[in-house]
């Protein structure tokens, strides 16, 4: 679906992404886990097209796109709206609120709802973009544990139905419960890829190894 | 956005006189006319009789006359004999005719700190202020006022442009504003009668010298000239004219009074004026 | 207006003459607010949205302009709006149409600029969201303008305030004509040099009351509409 070859992204003298090839295929989420400043992030932008690579080449395939960022703004209406403002084409409002749980407070002003509700409700208005594959930058950051599961057992039914997942989390659970394939990034490069069993259980670099083992910090 | 303009032009028109009202004329004329309240004394028994509407725009007598010079005034009525004249010969008006007169008189402090005493030379007068270095408040706005002002001290002998000193001081505002300053600097300054009778905050001021001859004051009225300016409103402006000169008009003016004193005198008669 | 009674005397007994000048006064710059804001938050919004060569001095050049002197403008368009001026055949010096304009173009500047740095901050926030959602520039600015809506209104009061309270302006393209231009602030400028101080402190009152009911009107509105829409 998405293509990186060689792709290096610089902002002045600060590499964020250093010669990085990756083929990001349909299937199962893909999660990519590293330590902060890794460069998880910038991946995703560069995947969802906010950014232009420095180096290299990004390629796709015909899709649509959308994404969550990790701190999700609300525009200043209801939530409701918010998903209506999204919609790329038939109004599917109410069944997205359904999807996410938030039914009852169509009508609330969505900065007023609480993170987590506001986390789901970034969700469901990135799913009625009727997207291909959606971007989700820690999607669980800074969520109670309710929180987090909520948000979890929507993106299993998202991905279930086809839609591409590619997201970020440092949660290395969260990683093991979602993940079909894991990415692991550090300092800019991209360390280490593979299917998310043998890459929990058998690591290949040392790095993923302590990373595995709560040691690679920075 | 459209929609909003157009709300926004229909809410304009809505809720403000239409600009070009039938029937209505613009007449540029003094602060001393509108704030003696001759206007509104006059201008109802003038609508009463034509049942045109005259709308004042009151500043000083050279502002006056440049509105008449730029076509934005059908009728200008002021008191400036000179200027008035010159702006016939400019083509700026039709032809002049002689209103109504009054008189100017010398405000200052009731203490007479110049010493004028009971002096009615006005020529004299000017001469002991300047003597003594008395604060003196002069419009210095081109104003009617400010030209007689201006006239006289050239009759006193002094060049007042060379001779003035920290004492002049020169506000470049209207007569009421001239009125406030020499009120609050406890000064000398000269008014036309109309506008010092009905000013409200005389505070310690009192009339110094009146009577002189030479503190008369003449009144003219000019049709802007149409040929000049088609936008001119000849018949209603003329009309307007005609009726100020008229019995009816000159009895009105005698019989404008506050407090019973009469404030101008008619003399549309005087070929002189 | 009689001449023996206060301002105080005015209102009390709903003087015909002082509410006409009130409803002028309110209309007049009520008026030009309107126009304003159709021309001066989009303009707002499209410098806030846009980058091009010079951006930073049309914002310094936007930011000036809410100072400039009203009776420049009230002096720029007496030219314009003369029988002599450009302008000259539309007949509207003397009319309260030209101390709409006089004072839309005293405005405009105020709630261009204000709305500019209201909409620069939201753009900051939303243009991540926006730019994903693949919004088109004009839906941008309209999306903007319309949740940025209650921070505008504060812009529309700041030229709301400007407006009602300036007298250069209005009394040299309006002409302080009695029962036609006259508004507040001319009315008061005339009681002053009539030497009726008190008349013209009480006028004052009057027009400060407007000033602040208007605001708490809009105010109360505000955080109605807020709890609603959040």
């Amino acid at each position: 679906m998405i293509r990186f070859d060689d792709v290096t992204v610089a902002a002045g003298s600060v590499t964020l992404l250093d010669r990085l090839s990756l083929a990001i295929e349909p299937g199962p989420p893909t999660v990519l886990i590293g330590p902060n400043g890794a460069g998880k992030t910038t991946l995703l932008r560069l995947a969802m097209g906010l950014l232009a690579p420095t180096a290299g080449s990004v390629t796709r395939t015909d899709e649509r796109r959308a994404i969550v960022f990790q701190r999700p703004t609300m525009l200043r209406r209801s939530a409701a709206a918010n998903i209506r403002y999204a919609s790329a084409g038939s109004d599917r409002t109410r069944e997205l609120l359904a999807l996410v749980g938030l039914e009852h407070a169509a009508d609330r002003p969505a900065r007023r709802l609480s993170a987590g509700e506001q986390q789901r409700l970034a969700l469901a208005r990135a799913l009625a973009r009727d997207p291909t594959i959606l971007f989700l930058d820690e999607p669980t950051a800074s969520l109670d544990p309710g929180s987090t599961k909520a948000v979890e057992d929507v993106i299993r039914t998202v991905s279930e139905r086809g839609i591409k997942i590619v997201m970020s989390t440092h949660d290395l659970g969260e990683a093991r419960r979602l993940a079909g394939e894991v990415v692991l990034l550090h300092r800019a490069r991209l360390v280490e890829t593979g299917f998310a069993p043998s890459f929990f259980d058998a690591p290949r670099t040392e790095e993923a190894r302590r990373f595995i083992a709560g040691e690679l910090l920075v | 956005m459209i929609r909003r303009l157009l709300l926004a032009l229909a809410f304009l028109g809505f809720v403000l006189p239409a600009a070009a009202q039938q029937g209505s004329i613009v007449v540029a004329s003094t602060t001393s006319t509108q704030d003696s309240g001759l206007f509104g004394y006059l201008l109802p028994l003038f609508k009463g009789h034509s049942g045109i509407d005259v709308k004042v725009v009151a500043v000083g007598t050279g502002q006056a006359l440049d509105i008449g010079r730029r076509g934005d005034a059908d009728v200008v009525f002021v008191h400036a004999k000179s200027e008035e004249e010159k702006f016939i010969a400019e083509g700026g008006g039709v032809k002049r005719f002689a209103v109504m007169y009054n008189d100017f008189v010398l405000i200052g402090p009731r203490s007479d700190p110049a010493g004028i005493g009971k002096s009615r030379d006005i020529v004299e007068a000017l001469r002991t202020i300047k003597a003594r270095a008395q604060p003196f408040i002069s419009r210095g706005d081109r104003s009617g006022t400010h030209i007689a002002e201006l006239k006289l001290w050239k009759q006193a002998g002094i060049d007042i442009e060379h001779d003035k000193g920290p004492w002049y001081k020169s506000i470049g505002q209207g007569m009421g504003a001239a009125l406030n300053t020499a009120s609050a600097s406890e000064a000398y300054v000269l008014s036309d009668r109309g506008t010092w009778l009905s000013f409200k905050n005389k505070g310690d001021l009192a009339i110094a010298v009146q009577g002189d001859k030479r503190l008369f004051n003449q009144y003219g009225v000019m049709l802007v000239n149409p040929a000049k300016h088609p936008y001119v409103k000849k018949a209603q402006g003329q009309q307007f004219i005609d009726w100020l000169i008229s019995r009816e008009g000159q009895k009105a003016i005698a019989n404008y009074k506050i407090n019973g004193q009469q404030l101008f005198f008619p003399n549309a008669g005087d070929p002189s004026a | 207006m009689p001449e023996h009674l206060s301002a105080l005397d005015l209102v009390l007994t709903g003087d015909p003459a002082l509410f006409a000048i009130v409803r002028l006064s309110i209309a007049v710059s009520f008026s030009a607010v309107l126009l304003a804001a159709v021309l001066g938050v989009p303009l707002g919004a499209a410098i806030a949205l846009s980058s091009f060569p010079g951006r930073d001095a049309a914002i310094v050049m936007l930011n000036a302009m809410m100072g400039l002197p009203p009776v420049v403008i009230g002096l720029v368009v007496y030219l314009a709006l003369s029988h002599s001026g450009p302008l000259g055949a539309w007949g509207l010096l003397f009319t309260p149409q030209a101390m709409v304009i006089a004072q839309t173009i005293l405005v405009t500047p105020i709630i261009a600029a204000l709305a500019r740095q209201t909409i620069e901050d939201l753009w900051l926030e939303y243009r991540d969201e926006l730019t994903a959602m693949e919004v088109g520039p004009m839906r941008r600015i309209a999306t903007l303008v319309w949740d940025a809506r209650f921070s505008l209104i504060t812009a529309l009061l700041a030229g709301f305030g400007r407006a009602a309270a300036e007298v250069g302006a209005v009394i040299i393209v309006g002409g302080n004509i009695d029962g036609f231009t006259r508004t507040m602030t001319t009315a008061i400028a005339l009681e002053t040099s009539k030497g009726d101080l008190p008349l013209a402190i009480g006028l004052g009152l009057v027009l400060i009351a407007i000033v602040v009911a208007v605001n708490a009107l809009a105010w109360a509105l505000r955080r109605a509409a807020e709890r609603l829409a959040g």
